[in-house]
């Protein structure tokens, strides 16, 4: 066991910062550093991939030969780090981290040479059609019906809380094809195109009043049946596969760690009538609970990593770091607002938007703690709800 | 000991609570994503019912009540998603004024209870931790005069206020309880600057720049560098007004959670019969009734003007703050997508309880000025 950092991997790290350094655009870093939610304004979040991309940096989570880059797993830590320290938009994961991934464990050859390299470029930005209105924790009730027509299946129903389906050209969905039997046996993952006939998109308006969720209406909507991936009555196999990528893919403790550093810096400048807030003590305590759990979490990522980079499955840890990520996420977002006080109750949502050079009023650092507060709240939600992955936990790991 | 309600105070709350099934309208509200102009019709059915005149005297044309009917009206009003500027006006504007000189009372309660004048306590600063003692804007005495000079931060109703209550550092330094004065401020005044603001609440308000405003020594209200004790006593009572009208809301976000936990079907059951869920919703029911019965502990108190009054109201304000966070995140949770939306009085509804925490002192303040009073 050893912490230490290779002398070659310093090095890298020096080539990331230099690449970030003169790579990274005005309106990019703007975007990144207004960012209030894990979906990241879509121009700029996406012109930050294609410049990933040309460099060949866009995936490299993905094996080398689909495109990946080849990196050890300390690495692609390190770039990750270095990532969220220069504060550049996360990039819109639909594809990246989930049809992606998706396809290279489930997809057929043809599927792979298809859609991998349109993913990587942003040609095709993709949503998920999973929940419904009546199939949200209980995923396996979803009812949308695809029969089957000739070569063709014929898709009735309707998706809910699609992230940025008014912006998508593709859907990977989860369909039923059989009504009978168990309802995780008759589930199909198929991949479809967003302008098909038949295809209607309701934008919904979220508590920071961002439309980022969307309904999504299938009305005899005809899909090849070459789209499906897996097999007929399969889906339900390839959407855990998934799962378990949006789920463990993603590392929250660096992010953490660099709202908590701004929060100190905040704090700094808050004037209580004793002194800075950062040096009040009951501050102080709030700040360092959290610093604890954070540095907790860190070293429970690398634990996962670490399985990972030795083959072995690092099994229900990835249900325990959604549950950690985002519930310390929220917790971290609410500090902040409590750091502010009156100041995050200042309300100037179109002034986050990128590019509308609306003058801030009140510090500029306070802008995003209210609409990212807000926002916050809908990642024990969604993923598999919290109560979800405690479930996971309970049976899978504790045997109850 | 009596907590049942008198007739007077019963046919209040009857009132606005009709007010809130005829008027809260979500969908209307939610279409409101720019500032506004102060909705008037609104504004003159709050006169035509008389709440407008609750907390006054009679001699001048008031009803004659106080704290105990305001708690009875907001809470009723807080089960809505109304938002006239009451409590900025009426509750914390129109109590100044009753501290205020009679000529400069003469000027404005009459027109208040008419519902034509819009009144704002501005009191919160940038980058200064909420506390009367840690107001630094500077009001420099000249004469008979006085100069404001500075900034004044998310001034609730600041936008639509035709008078400003301010809260002047006229002696002394920041953290000093003495050396504060209040003053009547015209809000059109030369030099002062207003950017109005909408606030997460689903209200407005404005950050208030005074640029070298001269105003006359007659616009002072209570004694010169002593404005901490009626800014203090106003203060409170604006607490516990906001307090009331966040339990309002605080009863709806259980109720509508319950609700929706008995229609809402996952793996075959109403969520609602999951014990899991069942559990957290009893925590947000003791929750909202520990938070009623300190709001009623903290009303009585100060209505009575026992020695413990003053700790009853920080008590009751650090409460909204915590019984708030847990109810309004149970709320949405339980709720699942359908909370993260702005279709549902819960979303809104917990956008208020949030920015109610995070005026005039959160939770940790609120407690710890409850450990420091004797």
């Amino acid at each position: 066991m050893d912490l230490r950092v290779p002398e070659q991997e310093k090095a890298f790290r020096d080539e990331v910062r230099t690449f970030l350094e003169e790579s990274l655009t005005p309106e990019i870093r703007e975007a990144g550093r207004m960012v209030t939610s894990v979906f990241a304004p879509v121009k700029e979040a996406m012109a930050w991939q294609k410049i990933l991309n040309d460099k060949g940096w866009a995936a490299p989570h993905w094996p080398k030969e689909y495109g990946g880059t080849g990196w050890s797993v300390t690495q692609r830590a390190i770039f990750a780090e270095e990532l969220v320290r220069a504060e550049t938009p996360p990039l819109i994961p639909m594809g990246l981290h989930m049809c992606g991934p998706c396809l290279i464990g489930c997809g057929t050859e043809e599927q792979q040479q298809e859609y991998l390299p349109k993913i990587l470029s942003g040609e095709h930005f993709w949503c998920q059609g999973y929940s419904e209105p009546g199939a949200g924790s209980d995923l396996a009730s979803l009812k949308t019906f695809a029969e089957k027509d000739g070569d063709d299946y014929i898709l009735n129903g309707t998706k809910i809380w699609t992230t940025y389906a008014h912006y998508a050209n593709k859907m990977f969905a989860l369909v039923r094809t059989n009504r009978d039997g168990k309802p995780q046996q008759g589930i199909t993952f198929l991949l479809l195109d967003m302008d098909l006939p038949g295809i209607t998109i309701e934008p919904i308006v979220g508590l920071d009043e961002v439309a980022e969720q969307c309904q999504v209406f299938f009305d005899n909507v005809r899909v090849p049946q070459r789209n499906r991936v897996g097999a007929e009555n399969d889906g339900w196999t390839v959407a855990k596969y998934l799962l378990t990528f949006e789920r463990g893919g993603q590392e929250y403790a660096p992010g953490l760690n660099v709202m908590l550093e701004k929060i100190r810096l905040m704090a700094d400048k808050q004037q209580t009538i004793h002194g800075p807030l950062s040096s009040d003590p009951l501050w102080q305590h709030k700040l360092a609970a959290l610093e604890a759990d954070v540095l907790a979490l860190e070293f429970t990522e690398m634990r996962i990593k670490s399985a990972l980079s030795a083959g072995k499955d690092p099994g229900a840890l990835s249900s325990m770091t959604k549950i950690l990520g985002t519930e310390l996420l929220q917790k971290v977002t609410e500090l902040r607002i409590e750091t502010l006080g009156a100041q995050s109750v200042i309300w100037q949502p179109q002034a986050l938007v990128p590019g509308e050079d609306q003058p801030v009023i009140g510090p500029e650092y306070a802008l995003t703690a209210m609409p990212h507060y807000l926002n916050s709240r809908a990642c024990s939600i969604y993923g598999g709800s919290n109560e979800v992955q405690r479930g996971i936990i309970a049976k899978a790991v504790l045997g109850l | 000991m009596n907590f049942q309600l008198s007739e007077e105070q019963q046919m209040l709350a009857d009132s606005a609570q009709r007010f809130v099934r005829d008027h809260s309208d979500v969908e209307k509200h939610r279409q409101n994503k720019a500032l506004m102009p102060l909705d008037t019709s609104t504004w003159q059915q709050f006169a035509e019912l008389g709440w407008l005149a609750v907390p006054f005297e009679e001699t001048h044309g008031g009803l004659g009540m106080g704290p105990l009917e305001t708690m009875v009206l907001l809470q009723a009003l807080g089960e809505g998603v109304i938002m006239a500027p009451y409590i900025a006006t009426v509750v914390l504007g129109g109590g100044f004024l009753r501290h205020a000189s009679t000529e400069q009372q003469a000027k404005t309660i009459p027109a208040l209870i008419e519902g034509r004048l819009q009144l704002a306590f501005a009191v919160e600063e940038y980058e200064r931790v909420f506390s009367l003692e840690n107001t630094a804007l500077k009001g420099e005495v000249k004469g008979g005069d006085v100069v404001l000079d500075g900034t004044k931060a998310c001034v609730m109703n600041g936008d639509q206020a035709d008078q400003l209550i301010v809260l002047a550092r006229t002696a002394g330094q920041p953290g000093d309880r003495e050396g504060l004065s209040l003053y009547l401020v015209d809000a059109n005044a030369d030099g002062v600057e207003r950017t109005p603001h909408r606030t997460v609440d689903g209200r407005q308000g404005a950050e208030i720049r005074f640029n070298q405003v001269t105003v006359s020594d007659a616009a002072r209200i209570g004694e010169l560098h002593q404005g901490h004790g009626i800014a203090r006593t106003v203060l409170l009572e604006g607490l516990l007004a906001l307090s009331a009208e966040s339990v309002g809301s605080l009863s709806v976000l259980l109720n509508d959670t319950v609700e929706y936990s008995k229609t809402r079907k996952q793996f075959g059951l109403p969520i609602g019969k999951f014990q899991v869920l069942q559990f957290r919703m009893a925590d947000m029911f003791i929750a909202m009734e520990q938070t009623r019965s300190l709001l009623m502990a903290a009303t009585m108190k100060w209505v009575e003007g026992h020695d413990d009054a003053e700790k009853a109201v920080h008590a009751m304000k650090a409460q909204l703050g915590r019984a708030g966070r847990k109810i309004s995140q149970e709320a949405i949770q339980i709720h699942g997508g359908m909370g993260m939306t702005d279709e549902l009085n819960v979303g809104h509804l917990v956008k208020r309880v949030t920015a109610a925490d995070g005026l005039f002192g959160n939770a940790d303040l609120h407690l710890m000025a409850m450990a420091q009073t004797a």
